[in-house]
């Protein structure tokens, strides 16, 4: 939430604190003592930019080799020229395109799965087991397995990067679900309601918490199954880049290509925070 | 399980014989209780904690899976249950935690209209977060309402509330009940409660209806009223304080 939008509803309830500010124990008006206090505007930026500072700092004071990590300005540059002479700007697409698939792919099944194993013993009974044995094994040692069955192509890679991204979905979508507390299904039996109509009012909403936890999870290990995957066996994406210029022995490139994995996750993250925010306006945690 | 048959037989909203329920081997909770409810009755259900109040509540309500028991059950078609939290669903604004499962075209006017009726008219896209306690009670009110019932459940509905918000409850209860005319079973541990709002008032005590109260108060009723104060003396004694008592009932 902004610091105006903060203001703007201070100001519509103003009873509600003056009851606070009529106690005997008077403290600063709006200050919240415990929990962490207001939203800083831009917050989640600052760790990052703080590290990009102490990069940078050290690179132009020369403690840190520059054969061992370009410095910032370097990476920017080359980043620079490979997008310039067309060699970035493919691989990126590509790199971001199975990501978005398997992730789209993952989330569906994900969600699906958990929506059985969550509202029905049976399926619960059926699905749970592999899903949980599945979470037990690295994608990494998954692979050549999926190399023999799918081969190099495009689907082996986006099969590798959905099953990544479907253990959390289905963990805190399952978890959220069964977490719902069993006075609202009371409520819907008084009410009547029909199982479409307790599906959708009930559970979904309810689980939408431990979903968005989930995808919060589930964005990040797709990405780390795409590095996996485009460094195992690849001819074109982001760590096919990188595993050539780590033959030549091009730091730069390969900095280029991990800030570029960073700024991506990052991205992807905050993007699905945002998303949290809005759909879930109607919970207040300290979060806000 | 009891039968639970939705259709009346006889001229009672509410037709109880006999009802037994229990949870553990040791001590039945309902044992043979019998009771009607005539259709548009206020009927209070007093008693001490434990005694079994909910357990009967939640069987006329169809809620009560987990006990065990026999026994003839008859109630309406349409039949809503206030609970003592507002049981209102975070997730979804007070208009729609109103209108929740209701079919037709006009479900979200009839919503409005109820609303406007609990006096929150203008609060339809509030979360139910934003809004009191009594505030919420009032929703949950609302959405019992808006589904016409025949027989209102209400269990200790206004328990959670401080005594100022409680007695403006109890105006809106009445003034609901009279426009509305359902039959209505209110749960509640509040003698004055009871003598306020019901025509008539129940005790349970030892799985049984013990005590049975009609209230012939005409007009408002004034708890200061002595012919009042001899009923509440009454009632304290079926639930076994004295006269003595009456100050921590
Ligand atoms: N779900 C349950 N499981 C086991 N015992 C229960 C359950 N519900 C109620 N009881 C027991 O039944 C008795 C009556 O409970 P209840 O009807 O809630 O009383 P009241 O509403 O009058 O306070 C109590 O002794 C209580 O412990
Ligand atoms: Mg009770």
């Amino acid at each position: 939430m902004t610091a105006v939008e903060v203001e703007a509803r201070r100001e519509a309830a103003p009873a509600e604190h003056d009851d606070t500010a009529g106690g005997r124990a008077s403290r600063p008006r709006g200050k919240r003592r415990l929990g962490p206090g207001k939203a800083i505007p831009f917050g989640y930026l600052i760790g990052p930019l703080l590290l990009l500072g102490v990069w940078s700092w050290g690179s132009a004071a020369g403690w840190i080799d520059p054969r061992v990590l370009t410095a910032p300005w370097t990476v920017a540059a080359t980043a620079w020229d490979l997008w310039e002479s067309g060699r970035l700007g493919p691989d990126l697409l590509v790199s971001t395109r199975r990501f978005a698939v398997g992730l789209a792919f993952g989330v569906a099944a994900g969600l699906a799965l958990a929506v059985v194993s969550g509202l029905s013993r049976w399926g619960e009974a059926i699905v749970d087991g592999p899903v949980q044995l599945k979470r037990s094994i690295p994608n990494l040692a998954l692979l050549p397995l999926l190399l023999l069955w799918f081969g190099i192509d495009e689907r082996m890679k986006i099969i590798t990067i959905a099953l990544g991204v479907l253990i959390p979905i289905y963990l805190h979508t399952h978890n959220g679900l069964r977490s719902i507390d069993g006075r609202y299904a009371e409520l819907a039996e008084t009410l009547r309601l029909k199982p479409a109509a307790f599906i959708g009012r009930v559970v979904l909403p309810g689980a939408l918490p431990g979903f968005f936890l989930g995808l919060r999870f589930a964005v990040t290990a797709s990405w780390l199954s795409l590095v996996v995957v485009e460094q195992v066996n690849a001819t074109s994406g982001i760590g096919y880049m990188m595993l050539l210029a780590g033959t030549y022995g091009q730091t730069d490139v390969i900095i280029v290509g991990l800030v570029l994995y960073g700024l991506l996750g990052l991205g992807s993250d905050a993007v699905v925070r945002l998303a949290q925010r809005r759909v879930l306006s109607w919970r207040r945690t300290l979060e806000d | 399980m009891a039968t639970h048959a939705g259709g009346l037989t006889t001229a009672a909203s509410v037709r109880i014989r006999d009802l037994h329920r229990s949870f553990t081997d040791d001590r039945p909770v309902l044992a043979g209780l019998d009771l009607d409810i005539a259709p548009g009755e206020f009927v209070a259900l007093l008693g001490r904690s434990g005694s079994g109040k909910s357990t009967l509540l939640r069987a006329l309500a169809g809620l009560d899976q987990d006990a065990r028991g026999t026994g003839e059950i008859e109630v309406p078609e349409q039949v809503s249950v206030v609970f003592q939290d507002s049981r209102l669903l975070p997730w979804q604004r007070v208009l729609r935690n109103v209108v929740i499962g209701l079919a037709g075209p006009n479900a979200k006017a009839r919503g409005r209209e109820a609303l406007a009726e609990v006096g929150l008219a203008g609060r339809e896209r509030a979360w139910p977060r934003e809004l009191s306690g009594g505030e919420q009670q009032r929703v949950a009110l609302a959405r019992s309402l808006v589904r016409e019932p025949q027989l209102l459940l209400a269990d200790e509905p206004f328990g959670a509330l401080d005594a100022l918000t409680r007695i403006k409850m109890h105006g809106l209860l009445r003034a609901l009940y009279e426009r509305h005319q359902p039959a209505v079973l209110l749960v509640t541990h509040d003698v004055d409660e009871a003598i306020v709002l019901a025509d008539r008032v129940l005790v349970l005590d030892s799985g049984h209806v013990r005590t049975e109260r009609r209230i012939d108060l005409d007009g408002d009723r004034d708890p200061s009223d002595p012919r009042f104060a001899a009923i509440r003396t009454e009632l304290l004694a079926a639930l076994g304080l004295g006269a003595d008592h009456k100050e921590t009932a």
